[in-house]
This record gives structure tokens, C-alpha cells and sequence, in this order.
């Protein structure tokens, strides 16, 4: 099951579109294959290498912007951007993270903050390049949604692959080696900034290729919406977290759930107030389905909570503990 | 040079209230090491109250100190109780666990906020809101100076409560050496649940004092969030002393950018200094003066 | 040109010397022993030497060159690995992928790395618990994981820094037994300890220290019948008795 798996999904993510026609849908799986890329990411330099980031939306705002800026400074295709966003994130990544991994632990994540916040006040205020609030607007390419969907299952195929191979490399054991002790790791001979930079950059470049993703995908951005604290990078940590730290899958699980989640409060409990209201005429359901969907911050909140405290592995990292909890009677052997 | 004296006034003032933001998150991150992204929420909370208890009920902003911090106080000790208190127990890949629950917290606090009272800018007015007194040709906000005198007060008092009372004393030693105390007969658990509610009791009092001549929405939590943590590196962690010299700093260095290079910019030096103090004060003032 | 030395080696720590101009010289292929009551500064002497931190003055060499202040993973990949008093596992990793890691300072792929790996929990006889996470591992193993980790990376010279603190005594003896082993190999060993027993079978000189500074040095024998040795050791009072 294990091994076919991937490959079953996908097949079924592949004929996807094809199948399922409903432009929500489709809307709703590009999101999915979007997070997929950016979890990753997260998880690279988080999940393993222990570096938790706060302030991915630097580099996914990067990206987008670098594709919205080449249709508004360059007069080219924003597609281009996709060739140069997840470069353009590096290009912040690589000082920043040169500066700041002399820091520790939760230090280095006020860090990753801090820059989230700077990039955002940059995009605001550099009105002469970005046109601040006002954002960028372009003409998409595409009417149907189906290009961009292919295209962003191949740059989520291309993520979770590059993460096996990285993970099954000498990088992959030097970033994990960081994490568990990077005291112990130096006295092994790993030159542990330069790896940490490595590390960075990989989940900055793909990051950035969601960003540009995004501007061609959506064709609008303004600062407030691809530099946002809590709908990019807290969401980024939400993904890598309920799908399961350092795990390859766990960012594609992650991705699904959170999409679904957002979705949930988004729409009122999908509809089920507003079902309510019309079923029993009761108004307060509907002010109730209003409030909800404004909410999802809420939730999101919630859920950080709660899965701190319940799961702090994810669903594949603590997915032993589930089975469990689940299925008391099904005892597997002895644990390694 | 009078402007410059104007400037030097508004600093000062403003950082005395700054300096009670910071104690309390001091206090918090010295004893505890926990890194508490809610600490502007916090203050928030006791802002909505002071608001709620001026608009519907009457009471002057220093009267409701004696409601918003002891509200706030239980608060405190209730998120240390149930949500961070057990992170000690939990096991998992990622030790910024306790970082991330704080700002799950924030984003919870923020977002009932918003849900009870929408995000409309609210404001308290009252008598002495916009009223100042001149020395010279310098003007004092009234409401600033009477917090900033405030704010003194309870330094002094913060300081007499570490320094004389038994309580004091097991949070400062639970802050010099964990272990060495629990050996010592001091229950940590309940001293982290007592110094978290002490930290937002004092954000609390900072909250409402800002009342008369701040405004207030929902998302005010995060600016001062950030605020509290410069204010809290710049003077060394667990050091009352040092959250005085680290807010009448970011107080001076508010005031003084505003005046010569701009409001917009503002936020952009709070952070800059933010940046720079992480990377190269980690001990704050306190490593300076080795007080 | 001596295989290793550290000369006039001084670091203070504010006020208090920690290590105060200590020098000695070890030989190709000997066994030689640190040793000296806790706090004397044995292990502050490897922490400098795999430049954990600096020194305040004073100078390393290693075959010739002077390593002082180079960076800790420079100073693995020049040859020299060490252990911890306090054990560092890579807690979430195997026991194979823990020697792994080391492997990969001297393997370029992780085909050679892994054989690279498994020759070595052979020789330091792990290899039946590759498959345990270091974390679960007891105290006795996870220091010759230790000892394993830093083997893989094919070191020259090997700091051993307290190995026997807190084993029974048959795990006792399977470390001496190892570490032996691993001279007789060719590696080179400065073992620091401050349990008599080991470190007196095996070294083949002894430096000892007290209070960061040398009280004497030489073959184990002349070093345990030194006066100044027995008299940090077991106190003024038991040297007093000794000497009427």
C-alpha cells in the first residue's frame, strides 16, 4: 500500500480535471497543489532541519511579485516570473539567512518574522515599483482553469520529489543531523551554515515558485494579501504541522487538509448555516454563517492549538499514535 | 532646539508605558524562556475592557485599572495552565512549539475581539484626553504624563515584589536556575502559572492607561507585540531594570523618527531596531552594564 | 615535528582561569590519558581543541600545522574526532544513520557511506542494533555510539571525553576493550578521565591537571605515586599520612 500509493494519487490527480469539472473545484485543488509546494518548502528548512520559519510569505510574496513586475516594469509575460521568482526568493533568502542563522531556535523564527513583516512594509511602501496597496492586476493568460492546474501539479510532483531525493542524499542526513544536535553535527565534520544556507534556499526557491504561481494563477496581488502574516506563513506552518513534520507526505496531506479547513469556515460550515436558516427560517443561522466564514482566522488559531497540544507530529508523523487511538484492539509488534 | 526638547518630552513619556509593556514580557521570557507572540493581544483584551467598562458603565479608565489587571491576571494564568504548562510534557520534533502556541493564542484573542466588536476603530474620550500642560513652551499630555508616573509606580512596586516578598523571590530564582529551585522546594508549575499572570496583569495596566489617547481595534495586538520585544532584548531578559532602560529607548526612538524622518516609517524602525537587537544584543543593556 | 601538541593553552573565563598554560605533546599511535578532579578544566581543554570555543592564548598543532581556531568541522574533516562527556545522540535517527552522518565525512555517496558505516559499527561491535533509535538506546550503548559516530569519520586522533562515567562493570570493560582495539587500529587517542581504573590500564602517558593547571606528567606509574596527583585526589590530609 505504502509504496503504490503515491503512485495511485497521481494517477487520480492527473485525470483530475478531466473528471471534475466544476470550476470551485478545480479552483479549490490548484490551492491544494499550490500549499503542497510552499509545505514543502517549510518543511525542508523546518521540518528538517530544525529551523523553524515564521515568515514564509517573504519569499512567497517575492515570487509573486518578481512575476507581477515583469509584466509592469518589463512588459513581458508574467511567466517569465516563474523562471525567475523562486531565483528573486533566494536572492532575499541567501543574505538573510547569512545574517540571522547565528541565531537559535525560536530567535531565528522572531527572525523569519521580522522579515516577513519588512518585505511587507517594502511592497507598501515602495510605491514607485510595486504600486503599494494598489497591487498588481494582469490579464491571465488562460480562461480555463485546467493549464494552471497541470502546471501546478507538475511544480508540486517536481517538490515532492526533489525532497525524496534531497532527504535519501548526504544533505538530506546532514539537514536531520542539524536538527537532532548541531553541536554533534559540526564535531562530524558538517559545516553546519553552510548546509543551514542550503537549506533555506531550497524552501526559498520553491516557495518563490508558488508566489509566481500565484500571480499568473490569480492575477491580482497587493501586499496585504501575498505578504500576509497569517494566510501565508502561519498557514504554511499549519501545513507542515497537521500533515506531519519532517515526513515527504506530510506537506501533501497537510495541503488538503488545510485547503478543506479554510473551505470549512470560509462557506459557513459548507452551507450547513445557511441549509439551517432556509430549513427552519431562522435568521440568526444566516448572521451566524457570516460571522463563521470572517472566522477562518479563528479557526486557524484553534487549530494551531490544538494540534500543538494533541498532534505536535501531524497526522503521518503521529499517524502510529492515531491507529491507536482509533483502533485500541489492533496492536502492531514491537516497535523499533 | 525646542522641537527637539518636544521630541525628547514625547519619548520619554511614551517610554515609561513602553517600559510596562516590556516588564511584563520580561519577566515572562526570563522565567520562563517562553517567547510569548501574545503579549500585545493581551493588551488588547484589557484595552476592550477598559473600553466596555467606560462606554456602558461609566468608569473612568484608572478606575477600571482594578478591574482590567486583575481580569487580565487570571487570564494570564489560565493560558499558562491549560496551554502552555502541558507543552512541557508534550514531545515533538519542534521545540518552537511553545512560540507557535502563543501566536495561536494571539490570532484566538484577536479574532473573538473581532467577532464582539467588529473592526471599528473604538476610542476612549474623556476629560483629560486631549488636555495638556505647558513648562515653558514644551507641552505635556496629561493622560501621558499621568501614565508615565503611573508606570513608574508600578516599577517600584514590581521591584519591591521580586526583591522583598517570598514570591518574588522563588520567580527570580525559578529564573536564575529551574532546577536549583524546584530542588529548593519551589513549585515551578506554579510559578510559571503565577509569573504569566503577573506579565499580563502588567500589560494589562499599560493597556489601559494607553486608553484615553490611543485607539483601538483588533489588530492592535501585533505592533505591540513586536514593541514589547524589543523592549524586552534591548534590556535583558528578566530584568526590570533593563525593560526600563529598553522602553524609554524605543520610546526616544520612536518619537525622534517621527519627527525627522517621517510617520510612515514609523513601524519600519521598530522593526529595524527590532532586527538589530536580535542580532547583535542578545543580552541586551544588561550584558553592557553587567547590573 | 610532533604528531600533536598544544602549547601554553590559557582560557579564561571572565575573572576565573579555567585553563592556565597548559602544555603537553602526544606521540603517533599512544594512548594518553588527561586526567585531574572534576572541574580541572579537562574537558575546557577539548573544547578548544575542536574549537568549541577559542582560546584566550596558546596554540594547537596537528601534524604540524596549527589548528588553533579553526572551524569545529574543519578540524573533523583535518582528522581529529572526538566524543562527549555529555552523550549527543542524533536522538531520531537509527544507529545506522547516526553512523551515517559521520560516514559522509569521508564518503562522497551514500553507497560508500552506508559501507563505510557498517565496517564501523562492526569493528566497535553495534551492528546488531542498527536498526534501534538512538534515543531508546541505554546509557552503556549510547556511548559507543558515540564512540562509533566519530570512528566512521576516520579520524587520526581521537578525543575520548569521559566514556566510562556511569557504567557497570562488564560495560566497563568492553569500553576499555574497544578503546584498545581502536589503537591498535592506528588511531591515536588522548582519553580524558577521572576514573583511576580505566585510565590507568590503558594510557600510555598521563598528563594531570588540577585547577587548570599541570601537576605532573609522565608514565602512569610515576604519575599515581606523584604526590601533588594523590594529594588532589584523595586530599592533603591522606598525602600527609602517606608521607609520615
Amino acid at each position: 500500500m505504502k509504496k503504490y500509493g503515491p503512485i495511485l494519487l497521481l494517477v487520480l490527480l492527473i485525470i483530475f480535471p478531466l473528471i471534475v469539472r466544476s470550476h470551485y473545484h478545480q479552483h479549490l485543488m490548484i490551492l491544494v497543489l499550490m500549499w503542497v509546494v510552499i509545505g514543502s518548502g517549510w518543511n525542508i528548512i523546518a521540518g528538517y532541519t530544525g529551523q523553524v520559519s515564521f515568515g514564509d510569505a517573504a519569499f512567497f510574496g517575492t515570487g509573486a511579485y518578481t512575476a507581477g513586475l515583469f509584466v509592469t516594469k518589463l512588459g513581458v509575460s508574467a511567466w517569465w516570473g516563474m523562471a525567475f521568482g523562486g531565483i528573486a526568493a533566494m536572492l532575499i533568502a541567501f543574505p538573510f539567512g547569512w545574517i540571522c542563522f547565528r541565531l537559535r531556535g525560536a530567535y531565528f523564527a522572531l527572525a523569519t518574522l521580522a522579515l516577513n513583516e519588512v518585505m511587507r512594509h517594502i511592497a507598501t511602501i515602495w510605491e514607485s515599483l510595486t504600486d503599494g496597496m494598489v497591487g498588481i492586476l494582469i490579464i491571465q493568460t488562460f480562461v480555463s482553469k485546467i493549464p494552471y492546474y497541470y502546471i501546478a501539479l507538475g511544480l508540486a510532483v517536481i517538490s515532492v520529489i526533489s525532497i525524496q531525493i534531497i532527504m535519501g542524499s548526504r544533505w538530506g542526513y546532514y539537514f536531520v543531523s542539524i536538527r537532532e544536535d548541531q553541536d554533534a553535527a559540526e564535531s562530524l565534520g558538517i559545516d553546519t551554515h553552510f548546509y543551514k544556507m542550503i537549506s533555506l534556499n531550497v524552501a526559498a526557491f520553491l516557495t518563490g515558485m508558488a508566489g509566481s504561481l500565484f500571480m499568473n494563477y490569480m492575477g491580482f496581488i497587493d501586499p496585504e494579501v501575498v505578504f500576509s502574516l497569517h494566510d501565508i506563513s502561519i498557514m504554511a506552518i499549519l501545513v507542515g504541522i497537521v500533515g506531519g513534520v519532517g515526513t515527504i507526505y506530510g506537506p501533501v496531506v497537510g495541503a488538503f487538509i488545510m485547503v478543506a479547513v479554510h473551505e470549512f469556515f470560509r462557506t459557513g460550515f459548507f452551507g450547513f448555516f445557511k441549509g439551517v436558516a432556509s430549513l427552519t427560517g431562522w435568521d440568526t443561522m444566516n448572521v451566524f454563517a457570516k460571522y463563521v466564514g470572517q472566522a477562518h482566522v479563528l479557526g486557524f488559531g484553534i487549530l494551531v492549538v490544538l494540534v500543538i497540544l494533541l498532534l505536535p507530529n501531524g497526522i503521518v508523523g503521529d499517524w502510529n499514535k492515531i491507529v491507536g487511538k482509533l483502533f485500541p484492539f489492533k496492536r502492531k509488534g514491537v516497535a523499533a | 532646539m525646542e522641537v527637539f526638547l518636544q521630541t525628547l518630552v514625547a519619548g520619554i513619556l511614551k517610554g515609561g508605558l513602553y517600559s510596562l509593556i516590556g516588564m511584563g514580557m520580561s519577566l515572562i521570557m526570563g522565567v520562563m524562556g517562553i517567547i510569548n507572540l501574545a503579549h500585545g493581544q493581551l493588551m488588547m483584551v484589557a484595552m476592550y475592557v477598559t473600553f466596555v467598562l467606560f462606554h456602558y458603565l461609566g468608569i473612568d479608565p484608572y478606575f477600571s485599572l482594578i478591574v482590567s489587571m486583575p481580569a487580565l491576571f487570571l487570564l494570564g494564568m489560565l493560558i499558562q495552565k491549560y496551554t502552555l504548562n502541558p507543552l512541557m510534557e508534550v514531545e515533538s520534533i519542534l521545540p518552537e512549539n511553545q512560540v507557535l502556541m502563543t501566536v495561536g493564542i494571539g490570532m484566538v484573542l484577536t479574532e473573538i475581539a473581532r467577532f464582539i466588536f467588529t473592526s471599528d476603530y473604538k476610542s476612549v474620550s474623556t476629560s483629560y484626553s486631549n488636555a495638556t500642560f505647558f513648562v515653558g513652551e514644551i507641552s505635556f499630555s496629561i493622560a501621558l504624563t499621568i501614565a508615565f508616573f503611573m508606570a513608574v509606580g508600578f516599577t517600584v512596586l514590581m521591584f519591591w515584589f521580586l526583591v522583598k516578598t517570598d514570591l518574588g523571590r522563588s520567580i527570580r530564582a525559578t529564573a536564575q536556575d529551574k532546577d536549583a529551585a524546584l530542588l529548593m522546594g519551589v513549585n515551578s508549575k506554579r510559578i510559571t502559572i503565577m509569573t504569566f499572570g503577573i506579565g499580563s496583569a502588567l500589560v494589562a495596566a499599560a493597556g489601559t492607561l494607553l486608553m484615553p489617547i490611543y485607539y483601538l481595534f483588533p489588530d492592535i495586538g501585533g505592533p505591540f507585540t513586536r514593541k514589547a520585544f524589543v523592549i524586552t532584548i534591548l534590556g535583558g531578559l528578566g530584568s526590570t531594570v533593563g525593560a526600563i532602560f529598553g522602553g524609554l529607548t524605543l520610546g526616544l526612538a520612536e518619537a525622534f523618527g517621527a519627527t525627522y524622518i517621517g510617520m510612515a516609517f514609523d513601524d519600519m524602525i521598530g522593526l529595524l531596531i527590532f532586527i538589530l537587537v536580535l542580532l547583535f544584543l542578545p543580552g541586551g543593556f544588561k550584558r553592557l552594564t553587567k547590573v | 615535528m610532533s604528531f600533536f601538541e598544544i602549547r601554553n593553552l590559557v582560557k579564561h573565563f571572565g575573572g576565573l582561569a579555567a585553563v592556565n598554560d597548559v602544555t603537553f605533546e602526544v606521540k603517533e599511535g599512544e594512548i594518553f590519558g588527561l586526567i585531574g578532579p572534576n572541574g580541572s578544566g579537562k574537558t575546557t581543554i577539548f573544547n578548544m581543541i575542536s574549537n568549541y570555543f577559542s582560546p584566550t592564548s596558546g596554540t594547537i598543532h596537528f601534524k604540524g600545522e596549527n589548528i588553533t581556531g579553526l572551524k569545529t568541522y574543519k578540524i573533523c574533516q583535518l582528522g581529529i574526532g572526538r566524543t562527549f562527556q555529555v552523550v549527543k545522540p542524533l536522538g531520531r535517527m537509527t544507529v545506522e544513520d547516526n553512523v551515517i552522518a559521520g560516514a559522509f565525512a569521508r564518503a562522497k555517496t551514500k553507497h560508500h557511506a552506508r559501507g563505510l558505516a557498517a565496517e564501523t559499527m562492526e569493528f566497535c561491535g553495534l551492528a546488531h542494533r542498527k536498526h534501534v533509535l538512538a534515543k531508546s538506546l541505554p546509557i552503556g550503548e549510547r556511548k559507543r555510539l558515540e564512540i562509533t559516530r566519530a570512528m566512521a569519520t576516520r579520524p587520526q586522533l581521537l578525543l575520548l571525553d569521559e566514556t566510562a562515567a556511569g557504567l557497570n562493570p562488564s560495560e566497563l570493560d568492553a569500553a576499555i576493550d574497544l578503546i584498545k582495539k581502536i589503537r591498535d587500529n592506528g588511531t591515536t587517542i588522548i582519553i580524558v578521565e577521572h576514573i583511576m581504573k580505566v585510565i590507568m590500564t590503558i594510557s600510555d602517558r598521563i598528563h594531570a591537571i588540577n585547577f587548570g593547571s599541570t601537576i605532573a606528567a609522565g608514565t602512569p606509574r610515576e604519575v599515581a605515586n606523584d604526590k601533588a596527583v594523590i594529594e588532589a585526589y584523595l586530599g592533603e590530609e591522606y598525602a600527609q599520612s602517606q608521607r609520615n
